[in-house]
């Protein structure tokens, strides 16, 4: 195999191993925060090692491109839908209310 | 091969399990999102299969839409346990489930050995139909009847929702959105929109066409209602109504011009095929995605009265 095959290879294990550590994390950890914060962070990074290994096998810069956007929108999706997911959570188990930025805020300097 | 197979195998085994899982979840917004996901997964069986076409449309409709449907109709019944159902209930379920089984079986056994079905004929008359793409030569021109019929489908089940609603128009002011998701859909719209307009004129030549163009679409209608958009709900009852029929209108002109024109019904000539699919398929790609945007919005109960016209 030729050296950037390799690098492919070792970009592919990698992005497998963060997807695994992230789906360890979904069905390992105990709340919906962490479990997001594990979905979303490790997904993220793996995804971006799998887009870098396809890139180096890719037969142009448009197919490069295409698989940056694709990395780029799932970027944005997983980190707006992750989200509306803590912030329903928050919401639905009675901290702060909806759309709240900082929901950790103290309550009592509106006295 | 082996690796092939295994893939296969994986997407199989994983197809049953999720199936059997969304059916027997203990709680309705379990078994809500485990249909999504058993719809993304029967995409990705259809593209394994070499049908691109049905792939998206499974994705855009099957896990995207109905299960958008499904998550809001589990949440209006409280999305809580599901009540088990009652032993004769359950016993004819599971004769009719065997029944279908056993005539499936049946007719994959009794599938000719030799695959092909009409696709020599398709690729012999392709260059008759005006595109490239033969699924698109075969939905807009060979078999423009079902086509037609399937919008006409769905036309009636638009018209269904407006009559349960007793209006002519959507028009109401949805709940107000969380603002994040609207930033990050004015960044969105643009390129999804590019997509499905991408999608739609692919069609002739590739992959794609009026049923994607207008899931993908209709998707964007919900998801900007649902950060607190109007969407579909910003039409007049006339302009709702006419984009509901345009796209059996447009099927119903070619099939009258045809007539009219001294030939068969839907017997495209070949120096009008080209253009006469592309004004078809995009009069169906806006009838698909106002009506599929339309459903999602109109089923939503609890909308406040709406004027009559």
């Amino acid at each position: 195999m030729t050296a950037l095959e390799w690098t492919t290879v070792a970009l592919l294990t990698a992005g497998s191993f963060f997807f695994f550590a992230g789906t360890l994390g979904l069905l390992r950890f105990p709340d919906t925060h962490s479990r997001l914060h594990a979905l979303t962070k490790a997904d993220n990074v793996g995804l971006g090692f799998v887009v870098a290994a396809l890139s180096l096998q890719a037969d142009g810069v448009a197919t490069v491109l295409k698989l940056v956007l694709i990395w780029l929108l799932a970027l944005l999706a997983s980190a707006t839908s992750a989200y509306l997911i803590a912030d329903h959570a928050s919401t639905a188990a009675g901290v702060g209310t909806p759309h709240d930025t900082n929901p950790a805020r103290p309550q009592d300097d509106a006295g | 091969m082996p690796a092939e197979l295994a893939i296969d195998v994986l997407l199989g085994t994983v197809l049953i399990g999720v199936a059997w899982a969304a059916l027997h979840s203990r709680q309705l917004f379990r078994g809500v999102i485990l249909y999504i996901v058993y719809g993304l997964v029967i995409a990705l069986c259809w593209a394994r299969l070499s049908a691109p076409d049905i792939a998206l449309a499974e994705a855009a409709i099957g896990a995207g839409l109905t299960g958008a449907l499904l998550l809001d109709a589990a949440r209006q019944m409280g999305g809580g346990p599901n009540r088990p159902l009652g032993p004769g209930v359950r016993i004819a379920a599971a004769i009719a489930a065997v029944g279908v089984t056993a005539v499936l079986v049946l007719a994959v056994l009794d599938l000719p050995s030799e695959p092909g079905g009409l696709t020599s004929e398709v690729a012999q008359t392709i260059e008759q139909s005006g595109v490239a793409h033969p699924v698109t030569a075969v939905l807009l021109n060979f078999r423009g009847y079902d086509t037609w019929l399937e919008l006409a489908v769905l036309l009636l089940a638009g018209l269904a929702m407006l009559a349960l609603r007793r209006a002519w128009s959507l028009r109401e002011e949805p709940a107000p959105g969380d603002p994040l998701l609207a930033g990050v859909l004015k960044l969105l719209l643009p390129i999804s929109l590019l997509v499905a307009v991408y999608l739609l004129a692919r069609g002739s030549y590739a992959p794609g066409g009026a049923f994607q163009a207008g899931a993908v679409a209709a998707a964007l209608g919900v998801l900007w209602f649902l950060a607190g958009g109007r969407s579909t709900a910003a039409l007049g009852g006339g302009s709702l109504r006419l984009l509901l029929v345009v796209g059996v209108a447009a099927f119903g002109a070619a099939a009258a011009g045809t007539v009219l024109l001294g030939g068969r019904m839907l017997e495209l000539p070949l120096a009008w095929a080209y253009p006469v699919i592309v004004a078809v398929e995009t009069a169906v790609a806006l009838s698909i995605a106002v009506t599929l945007a339309a459903l999602f919005i109109g089923a939503r109960p609890g909308g406040p009265a709406v004027e009559g016209e």
